[in-house]
Parts: C-alpha cells; structure tokens; sequence
C-alpha cells in the first residue's frame, strides 16, 4: 500500500454537495421537462402540457436557490472566489489541451482547474440568463412582444448550449470516480489530489501530514510527492 | 486572495450581456432564420430541421396524456345545443359537404408562426347552416374528444368564412399530432383557438370561457389585437 493510499484531504463541505446535489437535481427537471415542451415526439408521448409548463417554471424559479443558501457557508464563498480567479497556471492547463501537448506532471493547478472555473463561470451565467429570459417568457403581460419573442430566441439557444455543457460535465464525472467520490463522501485520497490538483494538495497542511507518513514527518515536503510520482507512473 | 483575474465573473457578465443583447435583437435574428427553415419544415419527413429553435414550425401541444385517436370510420362529429336540427357528422359527411381551402399562417400566441399553411374543410358558417342556428344562441364550445380541451366561439366570430371545420392540412388528412381527423382552424385568431381533435360543437346562449382561457388567455384571441401581442394579423 503506498502512503496516499491511506490519506484523504477534505474537498467540499456539507453545505457544498447538498448545493451541487440540489442545483442538479433542479437542472435536471429543467432539462427534462424542456425536452418534453420542446421536441415533438416526447411532447406526444407525455402531453400534458399544462403540468410540464408548471413543473419546468418551478424547478428554473428554484435553480440559483441553492446556491444563495449555500452562500451562507463560508466554505462555498471560498470556492467561489477561487473558481472566479484565473491565474498562470490556469492557462498552462488550457494551452496544455491543445493537440500534441501533454499536461506537464508537475503543474501545480489549483483545487480547480481552469475547465471547472470555465464550466461553473458558464453554469453560473447560463443560470441567470435563462431565469431571466424564462421570466419575461412566462411573466409575458406588460413586455412588449418583440422583447418576449427575443427572450424565447434566447432561451432556446442557450439550452442547447446548456446540454452541450452539462453532457460534457457529467462525461468527466462518469471518467472521474475519485471526482465523484469527492462529491459524495466530501474527501478524496491524498495520491487523486496531488495528480490533478498539485498546487491545492501541496497547499492543504493535511497533505503533508497524513495519517500514513505520520505528523512527525511532516515538515518534509518531499515523503508525500515521492509517494504520488511513483503512484501516477503505474 | 485577489490573486488571479477575476475571469469567472468576466464570462459570467459578458453572458449577461450576450443574453440581454439577444432578447434585443432576437426576434429579426429569429425572423431571418424562419424566412429560411418555415418553408423547409412544413414538408420535412426526418424532423431534424425542427430541433433548430426557429420557431417557425408546428410545435406539439396536447393537454392531455396522450394523443386521442380517431379513425376515419370512429370518428364523430356531434353538433348540439341551441340548434334546430342536432346532429351528428361522419367525416364522410364532412367531405361531402361543400368545402373552403385557404392558405394562411398559424400564429401561436407563444410566439411561433408557421407561414403559408394550406386548410381546408368546411367553414363553420355552412356548417351552422346546416343544422340551423337557434334565435337564443350567442356562442359556441368547442370540445375535443381528449375529453378536456375545450373553445370559445361568439357567433359573429364562427360566422367568418375563415374558420374551418379543417379535415386537410398541410396538402394531406389532418394528422392525430396535428388535431385530426378533425380540428378547427380559426385563422384570424391565435392558435389556441384552432382547437384539436375536434368532437362536439354546442351552441350556447352565452360564451363558455375554454381550457386555455380559464388559464389566463384572452377570449377573444384576434391575431395582433389580444394577449398583449401585437403580430401581424392573419
């Protein structure tokens, strides 16, 4: 058993998955529902429409909730400023994406790396853009129509933007156990972290002290990298 | 820890902008692009030009579960009420009787418009004829045979040669997705009034508000005159 193995640093807070778990759920009745109201087959196989209208409107009145309650906690505020701040090695891990370039082992990325800060900046804004569109859509008395009409254009397009973007995110996840057991049990193992997220990891006091190289050799930074080189190599 | 650009909320803002900026001009964006796909997806067998959000195509609304089903044997026509001679219609008898085709747009008072839709059947005024309009009524109730939709009609209004007791649309029976055997095809109003699957005609002495109307849709649905739109008229 190698020592990274045994460790796990803490990744997100109560709060934090009970705001991504809701905000998910909520997103999924959106995309559902809206499949059901926009393409043809389904709107003849469920009808109804009264009821997916209500249900659709609910769930986009209730998506940035979580969110704003989860604001409560300072933890989730942390998370926030850190997927709002783009530094260096942000656009090291983009450039990196491009064809023929590999992801140099040592980048020291952040506790997100520059797809996540894009993907939750895009989230966040697609929320608030389809919320207010959705709004004028269905509080339409009072807006002149071709603002209404303009609304519904772009209600429609960004949620195909929207699918593309959240099939890509639960993609990543399906290939990410550990990502996922983070977002679950809240921790992941210590090897996980120093591989895709170095700079966090190394940062993290927990990182160098794990219960398996033991607090007495924790003032060395080097027991811990070792460990996860060897590991990443397999 | 203001290290770092603050691009989250640079992407969040700008989407902000983009959207506002598409509610603005997405209706003659939208009006471009339904110039070029309408025509296109009236007659499109695989249906994938309808999963482009132009909203110039025929978008399915059923109130109810599933699509009612009628065949040209099974289907009936019941007209009753405060009339002199109730009656009840095969769609043969439909065909019989003398027919008006018109070729004009469907307005959906949520913002679609499928331009140069051909109809036909029979207009409701020779039908009223034929069974003989009470001195009492003032007003139809339409009602589908799902056993929930039901419309609205003042006699001037049903007496306009352009509302029809459609049995053709779109060069072709009127299909079950569609409202046939036998749907109404009110031309001067919004779509809802072109009620689908239709199954009995009563006159009555005092308009009998209908299922969209209970929910807040205006009685009289005159295209660019109701519901706070202003469309072009059909």
């Amino acid at each position: 058993m190698l020592p990274s193995d045994h460790s796990d640093l803490p990744r997100f807070t109560r709060a934090e998955r009970w705001a991504h778990r809701a905000t998910g759920l909520l997103m999924g009745v959106c995309l559902v529902t809206a499949a059901v109201l926009y393409v043809g087959p389904l709107s003849v196989l469920v009808g109804r429409r009264d009821l997916i209208v209500g249900s659709h409107v609910a769930a986009g009145i209730l998506l940035p909730v979580p969110m704003l309650v989860a604001w409560l906690s300072p933890a989730f505020r942390a998370d926030v400023r850190e997927l709002n701040r783009f530094v260096v090695v942000d656009r090291q891990w983009l450039a990196a994406l491009r064809p023929h370039r590999r992801r140099p082992p040592d980048l020291a990325v952040g506790k997100f790396n520059a797809g996540q800060k894009i993907f939750a900046a895009f989230t966040v804004g697609a929320i608030l853009v389809m919320f207010g569109t959705g709004l004028i859509m269905r509080y339409a008395q009072g807006w002149p129509v071709s603002l209404r009409t303009g609304a519904t254009f772009v209600h429609d397009w960004l949620s195909f933007a929207v699918l593309v973007a959240l099939t890509g995110h639960l993609w990543l996840a399906l290939n990410d156990p550990i990502a996922r057991l983070g977002m679950k049990t809240g921790r992941v193992p210590l090897g996980w972290a120093m591989a895709e997220h170095r700079g966090w990891a190394r940062a993290h006091p927990d990182a160098l002290t794990g219960p398996a190289t033991g607090r007495a050799a924790g003032s060395s930074h080097e027991p811990a990298q070792g460990a996860v080189h060897r590991r990443g190599e397999h | 820890m203001a290290e770092g650009k603050p691009v989250g909320r640079r992407i969040v803002l700008g989407m902000i902008g983009l959207g506002a900026a598409g509610v603005v001009v997405g209706r003659s964006l939208q009006d471009a692009e339904q110039s070029v796909l309408g025509p296109l997806q009236n007659h499109d067998p695989t249906g994938i030009t309808q999963l482009v959000p132009a909203g110039a195509a025929f978008r399915y609304y059923s109130v109810t579960g599933s699509t009612p089903e009628r065949t040209r044997e099974s289907y009936r026509l019941v007209v009753g009420g405060l009339v002199q001679r109730p009656s009840m219609f095969t769609l043969d008898d439909l065909e019989r009787m003398p027919q008006t085709s018109l070729t004009r747009d469907f307005q959906c008072v949520t913002g679609w418009r499928v331009p140069d839709v051909a109809w036909s059947g029979v207009a409701l005024p020779d039908l009223l004829d034929v069974v003989g309009v009470s001195r009492r009524a003032r007003a139809l109730s339409l009602s589908s045979f799902d056993g929930t939709y039901t419309e609205s009609l003042t006699l001037d209004q049903a007496r306009r040669r352009d509302v029809l007791v459609a049995t053709r649309m779109l060069d072709g029976p009127v299909t079950a997705d569609h409202g046939g055997p036998v749907r109404i095809y009110a031309a001067p109003m919004y779509g809802y009034k072109s009620l689908k699957w239709l199954g009995g005609i009563e006159l009555t002495d005092a308009v009998v508000p209908g299922y969209w109307e209970v929910r807040g849709y205006d009685v009289d649905a005159w295209v660019g005159h109701s519901n706070g739109r202003d469309d072009a008229p059909v």
